[in-house]
């Protein structure tokens, strides 16, 4: 059995994995993070979206022996002393969220694809977020909230 | 000073929970020792069990036990059907796991119980099972042919109803113009973001079930029904639950059998399903085929309409399965008048998944049929399609208004809803361009479509549906407790996945009794909790729901009365209530709500007769349906030579009455609007021949992305509802009822100079090239 | 779904990962990973053991090398499309990689996976089978060079043997005059391509003077449009382009599944490739 060590959300852990191990199960059934949840067998929905190394990845098609040694931030990670991240805080001004099943990993391909582009406009957001399903909010105040939390993220990171 | 709380925009109070991952997904939750269940399913369509033999996976590692459904055939059960809809139903046995026979590929036939889901899913491979093939029956007009294989040994058709209003004879004799058109509704599958769950657990006398299910009190209900556990051993919680959309409005095999399972074996167990295997077997919705013929005068008028269904059940009835059809009975005549009306449904069993309730459960389909048949009128008649609606439709005038179907609608206003949607969308202008298009032979056509749609909503009056003979009541439930430090529980019987009842339900609980916003919570989806209730779906929970939340703060509010007048010494009438406290009339005396819950708590002074509590119970029954409506239009660029269509621009006008929340309402109608328009351009559950679902997981089941919509210019009328308190209407469903043929009239527009009708649903560019291809031959 | 059980290997070298294969039939490439979890999680392969390779410094990196662009085979999606080896020396190439599935997935997902993995659906194989790529495969007996035209051989099947793995991949750079294009049609943004066309075009003087073309999802390998090809030689922007791009379906047979029957996607092949080829030749 494959011993790795891997850091989530600030904490390392090390763990001995079945090969078979998905990055979602080991998340949510070793490491209590329940926040990632999984939507589908075919990387299609996105629900269980973390960052990998800072980057977006679909937990669900990573095995846990893959991400040895890696950085895992997930949606419980997000937010500093208690208060939520600039995105999440835009999802929640915007309704960008009904059922909230997508939402985590809506978010964190958000946050993503302002790597890129820090001012992305409306069909930016749209195709950055082509791998993240939803089926409450007809996408539309999603867009919104993107465009909201980049704003404050930009402000945020701006000198004064 | 307090501000109103309805009609403000408030941010949900759900979402933080829910944006910091502190969710509570059924399979979120765990118990000591839970044990995992998986099922294996049937690969046949229709076949006799001969042997299934679960001792290998018995033997494996960490499988603590495996059984076939002949091991649970004596205390399993039939799974219900609550709605038989006419005299001469047929309702089939259903066992939650198949004993004898299957009849849909997906259907359970074994399970085994692990220590892990890796090692169930093992497991499941060293299930033997031998299966003698029968045919399988796909086709719903083949399965009503004298020759077809039967499902069920007392035939195919499970039911038929006929409803007849006016002189249909008379209507069509000699009438002018006479449309006559036949349109498929698609087989769709609901898929709610969260796959389904179940976990069971039992102290060796009560059972707790989690599930992620839209209806936690009716489930109860029909766990003990079905497994002869008394009701008041069960207790059912549904926790977070991830969207429904219908889907989760169901009492499943799953449920009962993991209830079952934690009685057999005295443990908890836990399941949840797959995508692909919920492809399979949660419930699917639509699946019609619609006979529509309507007869007019020359100058367009409406004389009659005649409806025939074909509505396909699939391979049992399920909770609601047959009422489906039916709740588009009374609604294909929509909002036009006319002299005569007839409907008349088959339901079919085939080998394929059961059908049920999906967002707008009969309502689509009626909308749908209608719709598309008025734009074919106005073809007919070479009249704008929004003209030959104006010279039908009730004027607002003329409310309330008793149809040709029998409904009384109460309020509304058409002219009104079409004049600001034709105004946003810029109709006359989107019309320039399509006739500039037109002219130059643009291989980009452009397409306008119409939708103008009315729907049903609040189900129901509970004397309505005894009429229809549905298996319960339509009333809701809900209690307010005043606590003694001043804060407010809700508690109600609806219970949410995704709709913000917790916000609705606190501005208002705020307004009622005076309280901060901040200061209430809104407890449901726990039968321990909100111990009675009816739950959600039908557009119901703020129509019934939120109006009973409205009676219980009004009986507290009273009860307060009778305190205050005692403490203040005073009549009851001399006080007036305002932001949350009793004045004296005319004096500066006063005693706010919190003051008084604390004051019923010490109940150191009390008036005789007045218990020491400021809460209250109250149950709301309307005594008739609430009648949303609106105005959809579409624009559609259609690519002649690929045959892609995109959507251009989509404006929604809709009138849900009275808004407590505009954010929520504005986000119901988006969501709506987007899973409207994936069934017409997108999805589509595919079975074979031989009855195998081609669409079990999302890369075949399209589903729209956000890449693949456009931004929804949305904006409102408000007519209030006068069939309750609240003035509102619902809007759960409305997007989803009317965009749908929004966009095939829109796409059929584009087409029409080319000689094209009609484009089947999904309308997809290989069906919109097919179309082309056809005319142009 | 879960996976039935496997060994994993990560070996440290290429030659070790070669080993690894070569010792067992059944044992298969772990790259991204992209393609193959969803297959195991469905329970549609069944490999005894994965050799993970996703890590090995061999085949990392994209590397200009004057005539050409060497693309290692792990070398992500993502990396591909931002390299500026590529976007300068091969900008099919990353035109056609940034509309490869979604964001998420190109991250994990490698260019030598998405090409070891053979399936005629994916946009990359038409792509490099059009720019007459060299896909290099390394095994115990050493390097060996396989051009694109035979590296796809059926349906999810390459040329590579067992204890074969892709190393990385050649992509020659084309000179001055060339345009491009990757026309991709799809029903939804993250469906697999109806069919893509990938394209190059040399002009000169208001004329096409060559085009390579390729085809995605008209077959069970991707393929080379060579009727239009041939006729595309030496001819005026124009009608006389469009009567070449009717030849693009000729001699493909491509597969009839839920998005499309084979007339559709022949007669989707040559609206699409004349798109491509307009837009590869600056036409308007």
């Amino acid at each position: 059995m494959p011993r790795i060590t891997v850091t989530v959300d600030g904490v390392t852990y090390e763990e001995d994995v079945e090969p078979r191990l998905l990055l979602v199960h080991l998340l949510r059934e070793r490491l209590g993070k329940t926040g990632t949840p999984v939507g589908c067998d075919t990387s299609n929905c996105g629900a269980c979206t973390v960052l990998l190394d800072g980057k977006s990845v679909k937990s669900c098609s990573v095995l846990a022996a893959q991400a040895d040694g890696c950085d895992v931030v997930t949606i419980e990670g997000l937010g500093a002393n208690g208060s939520m991240h600039p995105m999440q805080r835009a999802f929640h001004e915007e309704h960008a969220l009904q059922c909230g099943y997508c939402t985590p990993g809506m978010v964190m391909a958000a946050i993503d694809l302002l790597r890129d582009d820090p001012d992305p406009s409306e069909e930016t957001i749209r195709q950055g977020l082509e791998g993240n399903l939803c089926r409450c909010t007809g996408y539309c105040n999603i867009v919104r909230a993107v465009r909201r939390g980049a704003q404050e993220m930009g402000q945020a990171v701006s000198p004064s | 000073m307090t501000t109103q709380e309805v009609g403000r925009p408030r941010r949900r109070k759900e979402d933080a929970r829910l944006l910091t991952g502190r969710t509570q997904w059924t399979d979120n939750l765990t118990r000591p020792g839970v044990l995992h269940v998986m099922f294996l399913r049937s690969p046949m369509a229709h076949a006799r069990i001969e042997r299934v033999d679960v001792s290998a996976a018995r033997g494996l590692p960490g499988v603590v036990a495996a059984f076939s459904g002949r091991d649970f055939a004596g205390e399993q059960g039939s799974l219900p059907c609550a709605w038989p809809v006419s005299e001469d139903i047929v309702i089939p046995d259903h066992p939650p796991m198949a004993v004898d026979e299957v009849r849909y590929v997906g259907e359970a036939v074994a399970c085994v119980i692990a220590t892990d889901r890796y090692r169930a899913a093992d497991a499941l491979d060293a299930i033997e099972v031998d299966y003698e093939p029968l045919p399988a029956v796909v086709d719903m007009n083949e399965a009503l042919s004298p020759g077809s294989p039967k499902v069920h040994e007392a035939g195919n058709k499970a039911f038929s109803a006929t409803i007849t209003s006016g002189d249909l004879d008379a209507a069509f004799r000699d009438a002018p113009v006479v449309i006559d058109r036949t349109y498929v509704q698609q087989r769709l599958i609901p898929t709610a973001m969260e796959p389904r769950a179940v976990m069971a657990d039992t102290d060796g006398e009560s059972f707790t079930v989690w599930s992620s299910t839209q209806i936690p009190h009716v489930l109860r209900v029909m766990l003990a029904v079905v497994t002869g556990i008394p009701e008041h051993r069960i207790r059912v919680i549904a926790p977070d639950v991830g969207g429904g959309f219908g889907s989760k409005l169901q009492v499943t095999a799953e449920e009962v059998l993991c209830l079952l399972l934690a009685r057999r074996l005295g443990r908890p167990v836990k399941w949840t399903e797959s995508r692909s295997e919920g492809n399979l077997t949660v419930h699917h919705g639509r699946d019609q085929i619609q006979h529509i013929r309507l007869a007019a005068d020359a100058d367009g008028r409406i004389r009659g309409l005649q409806v025939s269904l074909l509505a396909d059940m699939g391979a049992y009835l399920m909770l609601v399965t047959p009422g489906i059809p039916m709740l588009g009975a009374s609604l294909f005549n929509s909002i036009y008048k006319m002299d005569a009306y007839e409907f008349n449904c088959t339901g079919v069993f085939t080998t394929k998944m059961p059908t049920d309730a999906y967002r707008g459960a009969g309502r689509p389909e009626a909308t749908f049929g209608i719709e598309r048949t008025m734009d074919e009128l106005a073809a007919e008649l070479d009249l704008d399609p929004i003209e030959v609606r104006r010279r039908n439709w009730i004027r607002h005038e003329e409310f309330p208004y008793t149809t040709i179907a029998g409904l009384t609608y109460d309020s509304g206003n058409y002219e009104a809803a079409t004049d600001k949607a034709l105004s946003l969308f810029g109709y006359d202008k989107l019309r320039a361009e399509q006739a500039d298009r037109r002219d130059r032979r643009d291989p980009v056509q452009l397409g306008i479509g119409v939708s103008t749609y009315t729907e049903m909503c609040g189900l129901a009056p509970s004397r309505m549906l005894g009429e229809a003979n549905y298996g319960a009541g339509g009333w809701e439930h809900a209690s307010v407790r005043m606590l003694p430090t001043g804060k407010v529980e809700v508690i109600t019987g609806t219970s949410p996945h995704g709709q913000g009842h917790v916000t609705s339900w606190s501005q208002i609980a705020a307004d009622a009794l005076g309280v901060p916003f901040e200061d209430i919570t809104v407890l449901h989806g726990d039968t321990a909790v909100a111990h009675k209730g009816m739950d959600t779906y039908g557009s119901r929970s703020l129509v019934i729901g939120g109006v009973a939340v409205v009676k219980a703060c009004d009986k507290v509010r009273e009860k307060a009365r009778k305190l205050a007048a005692h403490v203040l010494e005073c009549s009851p009438d001399d006080l007036d209530f305002e932001a949350g406290a009793f004045k004296v009339r005319g004096t500066d005396q006063s005693r706010t709500i919190q003051e008084l819950a604390y004051a019923a708590f010490t109940a150191h002074d009390l008036p005789d007769g007045v218990e020491a509590r400021l809460d209250s119970d109250a149950t709301f029954d309307p005594d008739n349906y609430s009648f949303p409506h609106g105005t959809h239009l579409c624009a559609v660029e259609v690519d002649t030579e690929t045959g892609m269509v995109k959507i251009r621009s989509y404006v929604a006008v809709d009138d849900v009455g009275t808004v407590i929340n505009p954010l929520i309402v504005e986000g119901q109608v988006h969501g709506g609007i987007a899973q409207g328009i994936a069934q017409a351009l997108f999805e589509e559950a595919v079975y074979d021949a031989d009855g195998n679902l081609l669409t079990t997981t999302m890369a075949d089941y399209l589903l729209p992305s956000a890449a693949d919509l456009p931004s929804f210019t949305l904006d409102r009328t408000e007519t209030p509802a006068t069939s309750n308190p609240l003035g509102a209407k619902g809007v759960g469903e409305a997007g989803t009822i009317a965009s749908t043929p929004a966009v095939v009239n829109a796409i059929v527009d584009a087409l029409r100079p080319h000689g094209i009708d009609d484009v089947r649903m999904p309308c997809t560019p290989e069906r919109v090239w097919r179309a082309l291809e056809g005319v142009r031959r | 779904m879960i996976p039935a059980q496997f060994d994993y290997e990560r070996p440290s070298s290429l030659a070790e990962a070669c080993e690894a294969l070569a010792a067992d039939d059944e044992a298969k490439v772990l790259a991204g990973g992209q393609s193959l979890l969803p297959l195991l999680r469905l329970r549609l392969a069944y490999p005894t053991t994965l050799v993970d390779v996703g890590r090995l410094e061999e085949l990392q990196g994209v590397h200009d090398r004057g005539d050409h662009v060497f693309i290692g085979a792990m070398a992500t999606h993502d990396e591909v499309m931002r390299s500026p080896a590529v976007t300068s020396g091969c900008p099919l190439v990353a035109m056609a990689t940034s509309q490869v599935a979604d964001p998420a997935i190109r991250h994990r997902g490698t260019f030598g996976g998405s090409l070891a993995h053979a399936d005629p659906a994916g946009d990359l194989p038409a792509v490099v089978l059009a720019l007459d790529g060299v896909l290099v495969a390394r095994s115990a007996e050493g390097e060996r060079e396989i051009p694109a035209a035979e590296f796809f051989v059926d349906y999810l099947e390459s040329s590579l043997a067992q204890g074969e793995i892709l190393a990385g991949v050649k992509i020659p750079k084309l000179g001055e005059g060339w345009g491009f294009h990757y026309e991709k049609f799809h029903r939804t943004a993250q469906s697999w391509a109806t069919v893509g066309v990938a394209a190059a075009v040399h002009r000169s003087n208001g004329t096409i003077t060559e085009a390579r073309i390729g085809l995605t999802n008209m077959g069970p390998t991707p393929v080379r449009a060579r009727a239009t090809e041939e006729s595309l030689r030496d001819v005026e922007l124009g009608e006389q382009v469009r009567r070449a791009c009717e030849q693009a379906a000729d001699g493909t047979s491509p597969p009839s599944d839920l998005h499309a029957q084979p007339d559709y996607r022949r007669h989707l092949a040559r609206v699409l490739t004349h798109r491509a080829v307009r837009t590869a030749s600056g036409s308007p």
